[in-house]
């Protein structure tokens, strides 16, 4: 199954902001996402509740795993999305 | 007080209350031509207002479990009661002026709509429960996931509580909890309210608010000034008018009118509307009828508090607490410089008084580190936490002189709960070691108002914290709602405390100010004036009514005033002695 790893960029690490814009970008896909940290269980990544409960700061290497069609494509803007810090943009949407 | 409206006997459990009042049309009438009755509160924020009056809705508690007899319908229910609360959250994100709070709305409403939480509410209405107890017992399961993770996670936990009392009450068909959304400004009443509830207040559609329960130095209090609004406190019987009932409020006398209609209502908005915008147009530095100047200060928190700041002659309370909260670690050294500088930019050549660290164990910080105690308010808290962490202290005094040093300013310092002569001693060395050169202390504790003058041989001014002081003088938590009428800022003991750190301050020529909430009532502004008190310090909302009220009264007045409330046995006599002369 295609993996991507990739570390948390946003400063508050997935919390509040990151994690909201992250689940509704999983959300959209048209296939299952899950995430993991390191050996840990994977989760649904379009679970606020879940990815919340990975506990995941900046810096924490985050896996994601999808399979069906376009993937790897799911996959590399996803992990693209976690490896901006959403909080910045956040501060400027606002 | 009023009479409880019929069908709503004391006792009966909120949800059968709030239910009973908000859908029952023919109870609005009947209230609605209920004989006028006043009640009587604290009124803590001056100002008058009149509208309907919604009251908060308490959280729903569950019924007794009802046998499923068809589990998909069961399922149908709890999803759309979880719909409705996701709806519910996101309107009022985006009617949320404050980005903070935008964002946490946003988040929870994504969290409402959760597939997991979903999952786990299919699998316990699976299991034989009704979509209530479900909801209920899916936001306990996730809840637990979340704690386990600790720190920020943990906190959101609350969110999940706030998401279920939402959706059961959806499923029940009662009113949402939280701050009622009727579609047009109206009063609000409760019993208490906490920071939570009100950290989405609209203050636009809020024209005042009147509670059961709280103090001049609740939560309450301190909102309403901040934001302006008209309020009362202690007041009995205000969650006893039915939803919809036109009501006035005055926030200066206390009293809470209902029996008007909407004429008069509409007549006393108008005359308040016109008493605002008359306060609005005072300017100027304070000073009594005859040119006695008293500096109008600010109380602030960041430079965003100051915004609207009518105009106040500089900051007499910068509280730091902000750079510390939520950390595990201590701020950088460059972090707090530019945030003090920040400060110091936003008031060039104005008296900006920048307060130590105000910690303790009664507002733990984590990265502090301190051990629980059985009396908080009563530990290390304040300047001693200097005893333990002594290095947080220099680090920030190290801070306030680079950023004085940066914007060519002088600012101001001061420590909280200074307690003894000796510890301003050490406080002021530690300041003046650094340059700082106007070095203060906060008079919070009786033991530094009975010795002012020697505290004040170290330092070179003070400024009274009047919460803290009555709280610690009338031996009575600031928080709690039953002891309210002793930690009273009219209490004639706490103004002779007052009047003895004035007096002290006029003997050795340096200056003693007010910062607490004492200093916004307009009317004890000007007691407090009368016994000595050379500036007052307050939130940016209530310059313009203290300013308005020291131009009408002569310094002697003031001085005629403070002899009355003095003089006066409770803070009622006082109240009404000082009103009766203007």
């Amino acid at each position: 199954m295609p993996e991507r790893t990739v570390a948390v960029a946003s400063r508050s690490g997935l919390h509040a902001r990151p994690a909201k814009i992250f689940v509704e970008a999983v959300a959209r896909q048209e296939i299952a996402v899950r995430i993991r940290v390191g050996d840990g269980k994977p989760v649904p990544a379009n679970s606020m509740l879940a990815v919340l409960s990975l506990g995941a700061k900046h810096g924490t290497e985050v896996t994601l795993d999808a399979d069906g069609p376009g993937a790897d494509e799911v996959l590399a803007s996803l992990a693209e999305l976690l490896a901006r810090d959403l909080d910045v943009e956040a501060v400027t949407d606002a | 007080m009023l009479e409880p409206a019929p069908g709503t006997e004391p006792g009966r459990s909120p949800v059968t209350a709030s239910a009973t009042a908000a859908s029952d049309p023919a109870m609005r009438e009947a209230a609605a031509v209920t004989p006028s009755a006043t009640l009587r509160g604290l009124g803590i924020s001056p100002g008058r207002s009149a509208g309907r009056v919604y009251r908060m809705a308490d959280p729903p508690l569950l019924p007794n479990p009802v046998p499923v007899t068809d589990p998909s319908a069961e399922i149908t229910r709890a999803v759309r009661g979880l719909e409705d609360a996701a709806e519910e959250l996101a309107r009022r994100a985006a009617k949320a002026a404050d980005p903070a709070a935008r964002d946490i709305l946003e988040a929870q409403a994504v969290m409402a709509g959760d597939p997991m939480l979903r999952e786990s509410v299919d699998q316990y209405v699976g299991a034989g429960m009704d979509a209530a107890h479900a909801i209920d017992a899916a936001c306990a399961h996730h809840r637990e996931a979340l704690v386990s993770v600790g720190g920020y996670v943990a906190e959101r936990a609350s969110d999940l509580d706030d998401i279920g009392n939402r959706a059961i009450a959806a499923v029940l068909g009662l009113p949402m909890p939280g701050v009622p959304s009727p579609g047009h400004p109206f009063i609000l009443a409760a019993e208490d309210l906490a920071p939570a509830d009100t950290v989405n207040l609209d203050p636009g559609s809020v024209l005042a608010l009147v509670t059961e329960k709280g103090g001049p130095t609740s939560h309450t209090a301190i909102l309403a000034r901040a934001l302006g609004l008209p309020a009362v406190v202690a007041c009995s019987g205000a969650t006893g008018i039915a939803d919809g009932t036109w009501v006035s409020v005055d926030g200066d006398t206390g009293e809470v009118g209902t029996g008007i209609g909407e004429e008069v209502a509409g007549e006393i908005q108008r005359r308040a509307l016109a008493e605002r915008d008359r306060l609005g147009r005072t300017s100027g530095p304070g000073r009594t009828a005859d040119g006695y100047p008293v500096k109008l200060l600010l109380n602030i928190g960041s430079v965003a508090d100051a915004r609207g700041g009518a105009a106040a002659e500089g900051v007499g309370l910068f509280r730091t607490e902000f750079l510390f909260l939520d950390r595990r670690t201590a701020p950088t050294h460059e972090e707090q410089v530019s945030a003090y500088a920040a400060v110091l930019h936003a008031f060039p050549g104005a008296q900006v008084v920048i307060r130590t660290l105000d910690a303790g164990t009664d507002k733990p910080l984590p990265f502090l580190g301190l051990a629980d105690e059985i009396n908080p308010a009563l530990g290390v808290r304040g300047l001693r936490v200097a005893r333990r962490r002594p290095e947080v202290l220099d680090a920030q005094l190290d801070a306030i002189a680079e950023a004085a040093g940066a914007s060519d300013a002088s600012p101001w310092v001061m420590a909280p709960m200074v307690t003894t002569p000796g510890e301003a001693a050490d406080f002021a060395r530690r300041a003046r070691s650094r340059g700082l050169v106007n070095v203060g202390g906060m008079v919070e504790v009786p033991a530094a108002a009975l010795h002012a003058r020697r505290l004040l041989d170290e330092l070179d001014f003070l400024s009274i914290g009047t919460n803290d002081l009555s709280q610690y003088t009338f031996a009575s938590d600031r928080q709690h709602g039953d002891l309210a009428d002793l930690l009273d800022p009219w209490q004639p003991a706490l103004l002779h405390l007052i009047a003895q750190c004035a007096e002290a301050g006029r003997v050795v020529g340096k200056p003693v100010g007010v910062c607490g909430e004492a200093a916004a009532d307009p009317l004890l502004a000007t007691v407090l004036v009368g016994l000595g008190v050379t500036s007052l310090s307050m939130s940016a909302r209530s310059v313009p009514a203290v300013r308005d009220a020291l131009a009408r009264h002569s310094a002697d007045q003031c001085r005629h005033n403070a002899q009355l409330a003095l003089a006066a046995h409770d803070p009622e006599e006082a109240r009404r002695a000082v009103r009766e002369a203007w």
